[in-house]
């Protein structure tokens, strides 16, 4: 479905080189890829594959040692701190960690009033900015009102995860990173969120990027499925492609060694 | 009928929080693991599993505090026994725990072979270093661990790996119960699996002879252990064999905490997540009736009033509900 529409994110011989000498580490390794408008993308693999390293290129928060990434079909340029604001308001970002994204400092309204700020500007009346940030709560189901005067650990991790959603709302960038965004909450809640990101993308069509070491979530959320094995795609296509028919040894591994609940969980394979 | 291994009957404990507020995180649970048998507790954060598993060592301090039920080890009730003798005579041969996140708890200036001498210092003092280390191989090539491990340091090894040193410590001294509290939460796929393997090994050689699973990973659970209980504010909702329990849930909150497992298998996309609407109870001032009765979608009148009692219905299986099986299996019918 996401063919024929237009270019959002792409990346071309993307490498990154931690270290030199003998401690030289490869942690992302020649990487191309195209995000198309619209699209949920995944990038699947185990813990120190490179996936982490792969996002905050993407966000710009480290540099790049070699190939180029292309954002709306033009060389992304990131070289002043304006610019990359700019970059930034459409290229946002949902961690793994909920307790550690926030400033502990401010307050959750400062949190939403900083998103409004970066989208609309300061010129804008009170009222007008309660009424968003109310919208942008009730839209993941938190009541604003009890929000406001509040701080960030005061939350539960749920909670906290659906406030970076209700941030999302606001800014509505075109690209989401989700690095692993249900790893740290339970399985229940993690429906919610699911849920809750899938609305948002319907709502203000941004293409999402999933990184996630749990193929079935990339399974039931993602068009398309990138696997990543030291650095390297291994594998790539539509989700089902991807994960009901794997071809390479890694992908197949992978999708053995998580627990079903329909077929047989070999254990003797490891 | 086999050996009951441990048995816990109405177990209550609480937490006295700072404002002198009591909070039931365990109300009167009752269980039974039977020898060769593995029980698995799943359920929402907050819902009690960690504080039940605390609860079912009998090994309380401040601010978990004992309030009533009873502890029985292998015939032994241990009750109301001294924090002490319970610390010299019941962990570590009886029961073992393997807390949250162990594996980030070794000290990292000993060797792995120091954990398993001072094991051994607190239990068995008789024993010789020799006799330790000779012990201590043979178990890990037993458990399918190099023998080498014994003598690095943890912070060379990965995380799986000492995950599984942290597994095999604690079963040295071969406890009866073995509890495992998410034991492969912090850990992929790959390291998750031999985890599980080693774990499923420990009762085959005999180390243990039976284990409680603590996770909320559905999937995991039903591969593991043969029962599984769903905890909901510090009460069992539901009590059934582990397939029961996956395809067949009765409590509409089990049914809800099936509805949101996610397993990479064709026809899963289909499927729409369903995701429980709203947060747990406040266990500070619980509601009235039952538990889960904000939450419900079948909820009555009645239930907001009165506290539902356990329902047995036969071959070790039960749900906390208003309704009669045949009811609530024609309510689910229906969607």
């Amino acid at each position: 479905m996401a063919k024929i529409e237009k270019l959002c994110l792409s990346g071309s011989g993307l490498t990154k080189v931690f270290g030199f000498g003998r401690t030289r580490t490869v942690a992302v390794d020649h990487v191309d890829f195209d995000f198309h408008e619209g699209e949920v993308v995944s990038i699947v693999g185990e813990s120190g594959s490179g996936k982490t390293t792969l996002a905050k290129m993407l966000l710009g928060l480290i540099s790049i040692t070699e190939g180029e990434i292309c954002f709306q079909g033009k060389k992304r340029d990131i070289r002043t701190q304006k610019k990359k604001r700019e970059y930034w308001k459409n290229i946002q970002a949902i961690f793994q960690d909920p307790y550690s994204s926030y400033n502990i400092f401010n307050k959750i309204d400062a949190v939403l009033l900083d998103c409004i700020r970066m989208r609309v500007g300061r010129k804008l009346p009170h009222a007008k900015k309660i009424e968003m940030m109310a919208e942008a709560c009730s839209f993941v189901n938190l009541k604003f009102e009890e929000l406001t005067n509040k701080y960030p650990f005061e939350l539960s991790g749920g909670q906290m995860q659906r406030l970076m959603i209700a941030r999302i709302f606001l800014l509505k960038p075109k690209i989401l990173l989700a690095d692993e965004p249900t790893s740290m909450i339970d399985a229940c809640s993690r429906a919610t969120i699911l849920d809750m990101l899938m609305q948002l993308r319907d709502e203000i069509g941004m293409t999402v990027v999933f990184i996630t070491h749990d193929i079935g979530l990339a399974y039931y959320v993602s068009d398309v499925v990138y696997i990543m094995e030291h650095g390297k795609f291994v594998e790539s296509g539509s989700a089902d492609d991807v994960i009901l028919h794997p071809k390479e040894t890694y992908t197949r591994r992978l999708i053995r060694d998580v627990p079903k609940i329909h077929e047989v969980w070999d254990l003797s394979t490891v | 009928m086999s050996n009951v291994i441990l048995e816990v009957r109405e177990l209550t404990t609480k937490y006295i929080t700072r404002f002198r507020e009591n909070v039931y995180a365990v109300d009167h649970v009752s269980l039974k693991v039977e020898e060769g048998k593995s029980l698995g507790i799943s359920g929402e954060s907050g819902c009690g599993k960690s504080t039940l598993a605390l609860s079912l060592m009998g090994y309380y301090f401040a601010p978990l505090h004992y309030t009533s039920g009873e502890i029985i080890i292998d015939g032994r009730n241990i009750t109301g026994m001294d924090p002490d003798d319970i610390r010299k005579s019941i962990l570590g041969t009886e029961i073992s725990y393997i807390p949250q996140s162990a594996m980030n708890a070794l000290n990292p200036t000993q060797k792995v072979i120091h954990f398993i001498e001072d094991v051994f210092q607190a239990h068995d003092p008789c024993k010789t270093k020799k006799e330790i280390h000779e012990f201590a191989k043979e178990a890990f090539e037993t458990l399918g661990l190099p023998a080498e491990v014994l003598q690095r340091y943890p912070v060379e090894l990965s995380g799986g790996m000492k995950q599984r040193t942290v597994i095999a410590v604690s079963v040295v001294l071969s406890p009866r119960v073995l509890i495992a509290d998410e034991p492969s939460s912090a850990l992929d796929v790959t390291s998750q699996k031999m985890v599980i393997k080693m774990l499923k090994s420990l009762m085959e050689n005999c180390f243990i002879k039976s284990m409680i699973f603590i996770t909320h990973e559905l999937p995991l659970l039903y591969n593991v252990t043969d029962d599984i209980m769903v905890m909901y504010a510090g009460q069992i909702v539901e009590k059934a064999t582990a397939k029961e329990a996956v395809f067949d849930p009765l409590h509409p909150y089990a049914r809800g905490l099936m509805g949101s497992i996610i397993v990479p298998e064709s026809g899963l996309r289909d499927v729409k997540l369903a995701a429980i609407p709203g947060v747990p109870p406040n266990l500070k001032n619980p509601p009235a009736g039952c538990q889960f009765s904000e939450r419900c979608k079948y909820v009555q009148p009645e239930c907001m009033v009165r506290s539902i009692d356990l329902r047995e219905v036969g071959a070790g299986r039960a749900y906390r509900c208003i309704f009669s099986e045949e009811q609530l299996r024609e309510a689910y019918k229906d969607g």
